[in-house]
């Protein structure tokens, strides 16, 4: 059996908006193990951004366990959780989130300043090997701003893996993108899936989760849904019969 | 996070917003400078007042007739007659702390050589007025003990005097002069001195033996007062006290009455002028200070509106493993660049405006190394207070919200 890196047990999340109290949350209960590639499915209002603050130790529930990597994140206060972050989380957005006027290095080494156990050369080299794995060695030096959008996700995704992460919390990280940048990206994540990575991916795409091993569904804060796929598709494969941009 | 990782993100972020962070600075500057210049112009100027008053002999003591008050009222110290020669002989015998000492008595009147004439006063001295004022004749000579004993008819002149009768630059010595109807011969000329601290021209006088103003001019048996010098400048209380004894004795005054004279030292003088002079300089560099806290003010300004502008930032940084404090560092310390720099070129402006004033308005001036201390010192200040406002702020963002921001 794989190792348990995400326990969550009858989890609740309410939010008081005025006199009235939001219940974003209503008890959701799984776990994740180490090498999964999870989509986490939902329509607006779902309660799937709620769920995604939390495994990322961004908001603590209101009742309910949540175990990270065998810690419990509950009881823990704000500078505990943003040490968690830094260590044991890798964080993509949709919107890239990069430092303007930025290099990609710099962007990239940003998780491992807030680490004071790694010195500025581990740090750099860290950075650069992490550039290098999501194929923009060539591009070590380029500002954030010189960038295309797929180039920007990568750059998020080198930035996510540097800090060596138990998980990969994936925010839409396809959504601002065409489809065949998509599916480019579409296709790092799934290498990072073949080589043994824990990501869990947010969307209300349900095309993704063709390509996930494992596929949770939200419905007004419950688990209505969760099935593996016994028949995970290529992304690659999709990449490649697209046909490339001419115009 | 260390210090220098943070210096680097804020030196990134200000060079990110050039034009912005050096108008930001600029009132720092601005406020620095002028706080620097105006203790400068402050400084100068009181120095100036002291060696002016140095120079006058601050360890001068004047005697004048007539108690300051009497029953309340103020007295005019000419309607006073009670400083007779008897007292001054009685200091010149009995005063152990006095270096030197002249009675004097003015008239005033009409100065005439030929068809030149100039209002001025003769002021009645006898020899020991040049020690006393420090003063050193030109040329010929100052008048002899045997002049003041025999009354004689001479004169020495000051250099504005000496300009007004004798427009044609010609030599005033030996040549005869009329204050009013009395003849007088010119045996000497002092040496020109100017205007002192309070605008008087110190040139505009002219120098007759006592003797000669109270028989020959005024008629009277009265002094106007007893200027002296005390041996020491830091003793002259010590003097003081010995004056009083000694002409309380020749007035005959008995204990309990109050003393028929006054005297005022020149070290009183010069503490009067200088308490006002810092008065000055405390209200120029507060009106410097404003400028300095407006301009931290803009600091904060600036702050607030980057805080709100890399909102979308801070939440990256604190979801990526920033914790408040090491977001607080970050914006604190920007704002703790832009103030130190501004200090820095501050100080920097604020001596070429004090040199420039030095060089066209022919101000005195004086940087202390102090008043550098001080503004520089109180401009970190403002750019930790002023900072740490918006530093808080950011730092308090909650990371889910500020990653959303828009």
């Amino acid at each position: 059996m794989a190792k348990e890196i995400i326990r969550i047990e009858n989890l609740k999340r309410y939010f008081k908006v005025g006199n009235e109290t939001v219940k974003a949350l209503r008890g959701v209960s799984f776990s994740i193990y180490e090498g999964e590639f999870v989509t986490i499915m939902g329509t607006s209002g779902s309660g799937k951004s709620t769920l995604l603050n939390t495994l990322g130790c961004l908001d603590t529930p209101t009742s309910g366990e949540y175990l990270l990597d065998g810690i419990s994140v509950k009881g823990m206060g704000k500078n505990e959780r943003a040490r968690i972050r830094n260590r044991k989380i890798g964080f993509i957005f949709q919107n890239y989130n990069l430092l303007p006027k930025t290099t990609a290095l710099e962007n990239v080494e940003l998780p491992l300043l807030y680490n004071s156990a790694v010195n500025a050369r581990e740090r750099a080299e860290r950075a650069e090997r992490c550039l290098r794995d999501v194929g923009l060695g060539e591009r070590l030096l380029h500002k954030s701003n010189q960038m295309s959008g797929g180039q920007q996700q990568r750059v998020a995704i080198a930035r996510a893996l540097v800090n060596d992460p138990v998980i990969i919390l994936a925010d839409e990280a396809t959504g601002n993108l065409d489809t065949r940048t998509s599916f480019s990206i579409l296709t790092l994540f799934q290498r990072l899936y073949k080589e043994g990575r824990t990501i869990i991916f947010v969307t209300h795409n349900p095309e993704i989760a063709l390509y996930s091993s494992r596929n949770i569904t939200l419905r007004d804060g419950h688990i209505v849904s969760d099935e593996y796929n016994p028949d995970i598709k290529s992304a690659e494969e999709v990449y490649r019969n697209l046909p490339e941009e001419t115009d | 996070m260390n210090i220098k990782n943070l210096l680097k993100i804020a030196l990134k972020a200000l060079n990110n917003n050039k034009m912005r962070c050096f108008l930001t600075m600029l009132g720092v500057i601005i406020g620095v400078g002028a706080v620097i210049a105006m203790l400068a112009i402050g400084q100068g100027s009181k120095n100036s007042i002291k060696a002016q008053i140095s120079e006058m002999g601050s360890n001068m003591i004047m005697i004048f007739p007539g108690a300051e008050r009497r029953g309340g009222v103020r007295q005019s110290s000419d309607d006073m007659q009670t400083l007779k020669p008897s007292d001054y002989e009685a200091l010149e015998r009995q005063a152990t702390t006095i270096a030197a000492m002249t009675p004097t008595v003015n008239g005033s009147g009409q100065w005439i050589n030929g068809n030149n004439n100039y209002p001025s006063q003769a002021q009645g001295v006898n020899t020991q007025y040049l020690e006393i004022r420090q003063r050193r004749m030109a040329r010929g000579e100052m008048f002899t003990e045997v002049d003041v004993k025999s009354a004689a008819k001479v004169c020495v002149l000051g250099k504005t005097l000496v300009d007004n009768l004798f427009p044609d630059g010609s030599d005033p010595i030996g040549k005869v002069v009329r204050f009013g109807k009395i003849p007088m011969t010119v045996i000497g000329v002092l040496e020109e001195k100017g205007y002192n601290t309070m605008g008087q021209d110190q040139d505009d006088l002219a120098l007759v033996p006592y003797t000669t103003v109270m028989k020959r001019v005024l008629a009277t048996d009265y002094l106007q007062g007893i200027q002296a010098s005390a041996i020491d400048e830091n003793e002259t209380d010590r003097t003081i006290e010995e004056v009083t004894e000694i002409l309380r004795t020749s007035h005959k005054l008995r204990e309990g009455e109050e003393d028929n004279f006054t005297i005022r030292s020149m070290q009183e003088l010069a503490e009067m002028i200088s308490s006002t002079s810092s008065m000055m300089t405390v209200l120029l560099a507060a009106v410097a200070g404003i400028s300095l806290l407006v301009g931290g003010i803009g600091i904060m300004n600036i702050m607030i509106v980057s805080v709100t502008e890399r909102t979308r930032e801070i939440g990256l940084r604190m979801s990526i493993g920033a914790r408040g404090r090491d977001i607080m560092m970050q914006f604190l310390i920007e704002a703790i660049i832009i103030s130190v720099t501004g200090g820095l070129l501050g100080i920097f402006t604020g001596g070429i405006a004090t040199w420039m004033i030095s060089l066209f308005a022919h101000w005195p001036v004086q940087i202390e190394a102090s008043s550098v201390i001080l503004s520089f010192a109180v401009c970190t200040v403002i750019g930790i207070i002023f900072g740490f406002y918006p530093a808080a702020k950011a730092s308090n963002l909650d990371p889910i919200e500020a990653i959303r921001y828009e």
